[in-house]
């Protein structure tokens, strides 16, 4: 569903991606873990088209990403987007958030954009917080609301870019529990986390990315628990057991 | 004293013709500059390099240039051209442009104050850029900008006596005429004053009804 081969990213004179080849199934969970400066946000927000690549090809259900087509259009509204620092719209509601996409961009009847909405809010146990501003709400209430708002544009895919790296610990759970419960549906996910106990419990396969380059890949289980490189064991134990 | 309020009864009525000049000319120009320096400040934005650096010419150009020197060349210079206008239209047009320069680098802070993940959040919904401008952008970017534009509303009130220069009969030229027809420099003066002064109440009232509301979000 999305392929990308050989891409290469520069920002300036540092390279970010070295040559990124990977692809995502259809009702597949991947989960991107490696260091801070990897590249593993870019590769999400080259997918979207937030950041363009300068070499290699990114597509998205066989459609070229390329943010300067007006094909793009089509491929954010296909492929959703999560952010670490929320990104609502401050200046509306809640449920006018998650509304804006299906009523702006898909010009949908009102009606049913608002009926969605609310059962969207709902899902993701939110229903009473409809009518609020997101400078009002948690963190991990504004991250779901966020989830919300990407399910909303009805996404074949969803990309997390670090979706609770920028909560408090105990909010955490709320979170991922959507998210799981996202996952279960069958919904094809891409997240970029820091969260290996997410990774190992719901991911099918996880990317570990170092310095620009996939460094190891594998079944969830066996390679957050085996890790076959030295670095990926590496970065593991910092990570598990930072002390 | 009582010099003065008889003064004051007998040319109030005069000075309020040119009070309702002055409101048009400061209303006009006002909604021209407003017009003009969002025009300027969208194509400072636009992302096109072209657009961009026509739209910070233009800017340098018209803030390097006097207001009355523009409205010279509005009033005295644009009929050589076969272009007439009447006082009024120059004056408007002038201040308008003149003020636009200001008004644009106002609202191009404002909207570049805006949080680049929120143009991301729109993006990654679908917006096109001119979409993400009127759903996501300047509905933020108002609150920023509106303090700072009340300010400008006052000055621009104040800058209309300009017109004056160019025929325009409002208040200070009408207090001009007055007072060297009749010699009652300082009765006439300090009327005018009074109600520049004054036509500023509401306004400074709007800017403190803006302040208060930008600083509750």
């Amino acid at each position: 569903m999305i392929a990308l081969s050989d891409v290469h990213k520069s920002f300036g004179k540092v390279e970010v991606l070295k040559g990124i080849t990977a692809s995502v199934e259809k009702g597949e969970v991947v989960c991107i873990i490696g260091p801070s400066g990897s590249g593993k946000s870019t590769i999400l927000r080259c997918i979207n088209g937030l950041e363009s690549y300068d070499r290699g090809t990114i597509s998205v259900e066989g459609l070229r990403v390329d943010r300067a087509a007006p094909s793009i259009v089509s491929i954010r509204t296909q492929v959703s987007m999560v952010f670490q620092r929320f990104n609502l719209f401050p200046h509306r509601t809640a449920l006018d958030n998650v509304i804006e996409g299906p009523l702006y961009v898909k010009r949908e009847p009102r009606a049913a954009a608002l009926e969605r909405g609310r059962a969207l809010l709902a899902q993701v146990g939110l229903a009473d917080k409809a009518d609020v501003h997101p400078p009002e709400l948690s963190g991990g209430q504004q991250q779901r609301v966020a989830i919300a708002r990407a399910l909303a544009m009805q996404p074949k895919a969803i990309l997390f870019d670090e979706p609770t790296s920028a909560l408090d610990p105990e909010l955490v759970g709320d979170v991922l529990g959507v998210m799981r419960k996202l996952a279960d549906d069958g919904m094809t996910m891409v997240v970029v986390t820091h969260e290996i106990g997410f990774a190992r419990e719901v991911a099918d396969r996880v990317l570990f990315i170092d310095g620009g380059v996939i460094v190891e890949q594998g079944p969830a289980k066996a390679m957050l628990n085996q890790p076959q490189h030295p670095r990926t064991q590496d970065f593991l134990r910092r990570v598990l057991h930072p002390l | 004293m009582s010099r003065f309020w008889h003064d004051a009864v007998e040319f109030f009525p005069i000075l309020l013709n040119g009070v309702v000049l002055t409101i048009v000319v400061t209303l006009g120009s006002l909604l021209l500059s407003t017009v003009l320096g969002l025009v300027w400040a969208m194509m400072r934005v636009s992302g096109s390099r072209v657009l961009s650096s026509l739209s910070a010419g233009l800017i340098n150009v018209i803030r390097g240039i006097p207001i009355i020197v523009l409205l010279f060349y509005l009033y005295f210079v644009m009929p050589d051209f076969g272009v007439t206008l009447s006082a009024l239209q120059a004056a408007i047009l002038g201040l308008g442009i003149a003020y636009s320069a200001y008004q644009a680098e106002n609202f191009r802070a404002g909207i570049e104050a805006i949080d680049k993940g929120q143009i991301e959040a729109a993006q990654s919904i679908g917006m096109g850029w001119w979409m993400t401008m009127r759903r996501v952008v300047l509905p933020q970017a108002v609150r920023i900008v509106l303090p700072p534009y009340g300010n400008v509303m006052i000055m621009m009130l104040k800058d209309s006596s300009q017109a004056s220069t160019i025929t325009v009969a409002e208040l200070a030229l009408q207090g001009k005429l007055i007072a060297s027809s009749t010699f009652k420099n300082s009765s006439v003066f300090t009327l005018v004053a009074l109600m520049y002064l004054t036509m500023r109440v509401p306004l400074i009232l709007l800017v403190r009804h803006f302040e208060k509301r930008a600083a509750r979000r």
